[in-house]
């Protein structure tokens, strides 16, 4: 029998994703309720989260009225108890193994006994942070795409030990909000960043090889392929200290060779030069000069 | 600034018809020759040679300690396949290109409304290079179940805003040529991540069987 899904918990809801998440609950008519530790990091979500209704008002994309019933159906919590009456809990708290199994052994002791649990990791095993919880068999990944709150993908997988019902019931919810579910097995990156990271890491080896330059390999990566950015200024939008962690959370587990840091890339972190964040990565975004030149 | 087309057989970034090949003029009166499935002529009074590639490398034309060679690039017009060539132009350097070559090339597209990305004379130039590692990637997966075909070409289109998927996209070129790209790169590198996938190899296969003569 699939669960009814009514209230939705969020746990790291005062992060970019989590908070985009909350969001997308409750843009569907669900009750959401936002758990993080930090009350500054929720006021601060929720800050952001209003300004965007607000914006969507402006552009026309949604009615007050309906910017005031999302808004109605949002609450905060700090404790971990305040999500008892959830029934689905989707963690986005930090990307440490650990620290999601944790969290999952603690929600088991708060929430009820048929509540599913949704791990948004993007480089994760679901089963491993599955063994986190004694209700393995409710416990499913959903991983979100940043923005949440507009990118439609979410990459639904199932843990060895996941029932049926319970990846049906994440499956629908997602459908019921609006969102595009694809299903993948529980492998490193499911789909995304398995394909994603070590292409991302085979464009910065393409630059340390000296196959040509950064805006050379953008440009033919837009023109030829039709993509909206190119690899690289895709890595400084990122951060290129977000993409030396991918690669230590991917390398190990798969022992692929393009998934390893490129040493360029660790020289790029060492240097400060993390992207857009810190002004200049492949690119500088004060003089828009390619790094290098 | 003009160019002389000189061709044996079709080229596969100007096709027939292709309307950069029908502003050519005769080599002699020619700023630029460019040559596409022939031996070129060094002749060091054009602002530019170019010779169309292949898979190939510019060094496989070339001698770059010739001084007479200084003012030859390569150049492709990347295509998917079988797919229509898109606007983008690899121009490809030796050690010893001149500059005033390069930027002679660069004008040419630039007036025929293509777009330049300069490399230096390595497998695969850019493009190859980079795609073909995540195409194989992916082609790999689907034998390995991680997804559907439909999954993970949504996943790539939705997740990253690519306009067609990876394997939809290798589909759609060929497999049997995508083949034959994969097998020249992973005999230059080595790396495994260019070896071709399954799917290449038996549709390679297949259409070299297809190609044989039938008994009567």
């Amino acid at each position: 029998m699939t669960k009814a899904i009514k209230t939705v918990g969020v746990c790291g809801a005062g992060g970019t994703m989590g908070a985009g998440i909350a969001l997308v609950a409750a843009r569907a008519g669900f009750r959401a309720i936002s758990f993080d530790m930090s009350e500054g990091a929720l006021d601060k979500a929720a800050k952001q989260s209003a300004d965007f209704l607000d914006k969507s008002v402006a552009r026309g994309k949604l009615s007050g009225d309906k910017r005031d019933a999302i808004i109605a159906a949002m609450s905060r919590t700090t404790s971990i108890d305040g999500l008892r009456d959830c029934d689905l809990v989707i963690e986005a708290v930090f990307e440490d193994l650990s620290t999601k199994r944790d969290l999952l052994g603690r929600l088991d002791g708060a929430c009820a006994e048929d509540t599913i649990f949704a791990s948004n990791t993007s480089t994760l095993s679901i089963t491993e942070i599955a063994s986190g919880s004694k209700h393995p068999e409710r416990v499913v990944g959903m991983h979100f795409c940043l923005p949440a709150q507009l990118m439609k993908l979410i990459e639904v997988s199932p843990g060895i030990l996941t029932s049926e019902d319970t990846f049906r019931t994440a499956w629908r919810w997602t459908e019921a909000c609006g969102q595009m579910p694809v299903k993948t097995q529980d492998k490193p990156g499911f789909i995304l960043n398995a394909l994603l990271v070590p292409f991302n890491n085979d464009a910065i080896r393409a630059v340390e090889a000296g196959v040509a330059e950064a805006a050379d390999i953008d440009r033919a990566i837009k023109v030829g392929l039709g993509y909206k950015m190119g690899p690289l200024e895709l890595l400084d939008l990122i951060g290129l200290d977000t993409q030396v962690r991918l690669c230590e959370a991917f390398y190990p587990i798969t022992l692929d060779p393009r998934a390893a840091t490129p040493p360029l890339l660790r020289r790029m972190v060492a240097a400060g030069l993390l992207g857009r964040k810190s002004g200049r990565g492949f690119f500088d975004y004060q003089g828009n000069a390619m790094f290098g030149a | 600034m003009s160019h002389a087309f000189e061709k044996i057989g079709e080229s596969r970034s100007f096709p027939n018809g292709d309307a950069f090949l029908n502003g050519a003029v005769s080599r002699d009166q020619a700023d630029i020759v460019i040559y596409s499935g022939m031996r070129f002529t060094p002749d060091s009074r054009k602002a530019a040679i170019l010779i169309e590639l292949g898979e190939e490398c510019l060094g496989d034309h070339i001698n770059e300690d010739n001084p007479e060679h200084a003012n030859v690039l390569g150049f492709a017009r990347y295509r998917n396949g079988d797919d229509p060539p898109s606007r983008l132009i690899e121009l490809v350097r030796h050690s010893k290109t001149s500059e005033v070559a390069i930027a002679a090339a660069r004008d040419l597209f630039a007036v025929a409304e293509l777009e330049v990305s300069l490399c230096n004379d390595q497998s695969g130039r850019i493009i190859n290079r980079l795609v073909v590692p995540k195409y194989n990637a992916a082609l790999r997966f689907l034998d390995e179940g991680l997804a559907t075909q439909t999954d993970m070409d949504l996943t790539c289109k939705l997740g990253l805003g690519y306009p067609d998927g990876p394997i939809e996209r290798v589909v759609r070129g060929g497999l049997a040529p995508y083949y034959r790209v994969s097998r020249e790169l992973f005999d230059a590198f080595g790396a495994p991540a260019f070896a071709p996938p399954r799917r290449a190899r038996i549709a390679f296969k297949q259409a070299a069987i297809n190609s044989e003569p039938t008994k009567r």
